[in-house]
């Protein structure tokens, strides 16, 4: 068994996830067949392989070079405010941090 | 009225005043009136913004002016692509009622030359999975065959392309979700490289893998729409440089003498005998061509379903951080806010997304990252390598779409694994960053479609698209 129902409420917890205890269980199983699948990783040799950490090369992105650092009107606040749940223009209106 | 409508037909049709923009708006609803109850393919439909468009154009037709790539054309975009003023989901319950102030640099492209929007498709919750039965708002059912799987992630672009109820769509792709779904409804789809289509405006599942793509009724037609949203793009700052050729143009350009490599590990067991049987005539097809076909080992195949779910979920888990219930979406009162993040989190999420986030919040995490998705990132590395070195030798790639034809609704739901599985010849070029396109390859003896694969290097879509369109002319998507 590679993953343990506390790895899985650990998991959850940092993910901000309230699981019930069947989801729990559930998600335990699909998760640890998954792990054990992904464990033929382990027959590669990547000690010596560099990480593929982009996809483009700079010289390929649209952001190899800087830009000036211009101020440009971004006038969106009353429009993405109508999306929110409880808005109080110009803030988002959440329920209080209680100390644990 | 033509019951198949292609981008070549609308444009000749509104020059020659045969039909108006508005008209042919109109027949389109009809139909999605008519089919989309039974097929559940669109979410929503856009009829005012449709019907502003096609007014727009046909004042254009009426004052004689010349008509851009699309005018006119009937189109449809997968519901995790942001449209300003209209629903925009992601096949979440968590996105029900969130309306996008602000349009995907893509669907901004595709109005600019005049395409008319009918409306937002179906997909699974957040791009997450290969069948569409993962949408909070019900399965898209295969309009080949209503008891199957449309394939997904973006099963509802390309079933209302193979309905009839879009002349085109924007789908999205992941691991294969634009490809696998255009395979199992009979119809080209395509993924550019990693970069050619701005994602500005794709609501993110997998930041070094998400591609937008076109899906349509002919190979002519996917290259149009993919030169009409390809190019650099200052809001996406991963969107390449490289310049945009003439798609459609340079399709008719001869593909004799060109290499097609075969991998050995795309052709082993675990391929369905009715899909081997069409590509294997697809390879026939190629061979009448005049190209040449290679044997190419590309060792590192079997290792990328495991690389893929690390990585993707992984990119999953962070991507969605952002649904707290705090800016947008669903909120769940609760009398903290955290309380609050965990309730509206695990009410507005499906399981598949919940399974994901778990399992990439659990490779990122601490004592884990370096076992997993670092090691993810170093076999990543070699599987794009795997792509560089055949390419040395070859001009594309030839494989199956998916190894098994389209499936039976409820048929794999059962074991996410299996479901993963089904992915193998389509992850590997997500990994990779390289274009790649799924093109019909005939019918099972069942009637199912299949789905022939072409990957090419990294923007090398022009030769992708040629080798395509010289398959479809030469009778290979009937075989």
């Amino acid at each position: 068994m590679k993953i343990s129902r506390e790895d899985v409420v650990r998991v959850a917890e940092l993910a901000y996830l309230d699981l019930s205890e069947g989801e729990l269980e559930t998600y335990r199983k699909q998760i640890d067949e998954i792990l054990e699948y992904i464990g033929k990783l382990n027959e590669l040799d990547t000690a010596s392989v560099a990480p593929m950490t982009q996809v483009l090369t700079d010289d390929q992105a649209s952001d190899a070079t800087l830009r000036e650092d211009l101020v440009v009107p971004c006038a969106v606040a009353e429009d993405v405010l109508k999306q929110a749940p409880d808005p109080e223009a110009p803030y988002f209106r959440v329920p209080k941090v209680i100390e644990r | 009225m033509t019951a198949n409508w292609t981008i070549d037909g609308v444009r000749e049709a509104l020059a020659a005043k045969k039909v108006s923009a508005r008209e042919l708006a109109g027949e389109f609803y009809k139909r999605i009136e008519g089919r989309n109850p039974e097929l559940n393919a669109y979410l929503a439909l856009s009829q005012e913004r449709a019907r502003r468009q096609a007014e727009k154009i046909d004042a254009m037709v009426a004052a004689g002016e010349e008509l851009p790539l699309l005018a006119g054309v009937p189109v449809a975009v997968k519901d995790v692509i942001s449209t300003r003023g209209v629903t925009t989901t992601c096949g979440s319950k968590i996105l029900e009622k969130y309306v996008p102030p602000y349009d995907a640099t893509a669907v901004e492209r595709l109005e600019a030359a005049g395409a008319v929007i009918l409306g937002k498709t179906n997909c699974d919750e957040f791009a997450m999975g290969s069948s569409n039965e993962n949408s909070a708002y019900g399965p898209v059912k295969n309009p080949i065959c209503t008891k199957l799987v449309p394939g997904g992630s973006s099963g509802g672009s390309a079933a209302v392309v193979a309905a009839g109820l879009a002349v085109a769509s924007l789908g999205t792709d992941t691991g294969g979700s634009i490809r696998q779904p255009g395979a199992f409804c009979g119809i080209p789809a395509m993924m550019g490289s990693y970069g050619r289509v701005s994602r500005y405006g794709l609501i993110a599942f997998a930041s070094s893998l998400d591609r937008i793509g076109p899906l349509a009724t002919n190979v002519k037609d996917v290259a149009t729409v993919l030169q009409v949203i390809a190019g650099r793009d200052p809001l996406d700052s991963t969107s390449a440089t490289a310049a945009v050729p003439d798609y459609a143009g340079g399709l008719g350009d001869p593909v004799k003498g060109l290499r097609l490599g075969i991998p050995k590990e795309y052709f082993g067991e675990g391929m369905d005998a009715g899909v081997r049987e069409k590509i294997e005539a697809g390879i026939e097809v190629y061979k009448k061509l005049g190209c040449e076909l290679v044997e190419i080992r590309m060792p590192h195949t079997d290792y990328a379903i495991a690389t893929y779910y690390i990585i993707a979920t992984a990119e999953a888990s962070s991507n969605l951080a952002r649904y707290d219930g705090v800016r947008y979406g669903l909120r769940v009162e609760a009398d903290s806010l955290i309380s609050m993040y965990r309730k509206t989190r695990g009410a507005g999420f499906g399981a598949e997304v919940k399974r994901r986030i778990v399992l990439g919040t659990y490779v990122l995490s601490a004592g884990y990252y370096d076992a997993y998705y670092l090691k993810g990132q170093k076999v990543r590395a070699l599987i794009a390598q795997d792509f560089r070195d055949a390419f040395l030798k070859v001009d594309a790639i030839l494989t199956p779409t998916s190894p098994v034809p389209p499936f039976r609704l409820g048929e794999r739901t059962a074991d996410p694994l299996q479901m993963y599985l089904a992915d193998i010849y389509t992850v590997t070029g997500s990994l990779a960053g390289v274009p790649g396109i799924s093109v019909p390859c005939g019918k099972t003896e069942s009637g199912l479609p299949v789905g022939l694969q072409l990957f090419g290097p990294a923007f090398g879509e022009a030769r992708v698209l040629q080798l395509a369109h010289a398959f479809e002319q030469a009778g290979g998507v009937s075989l």
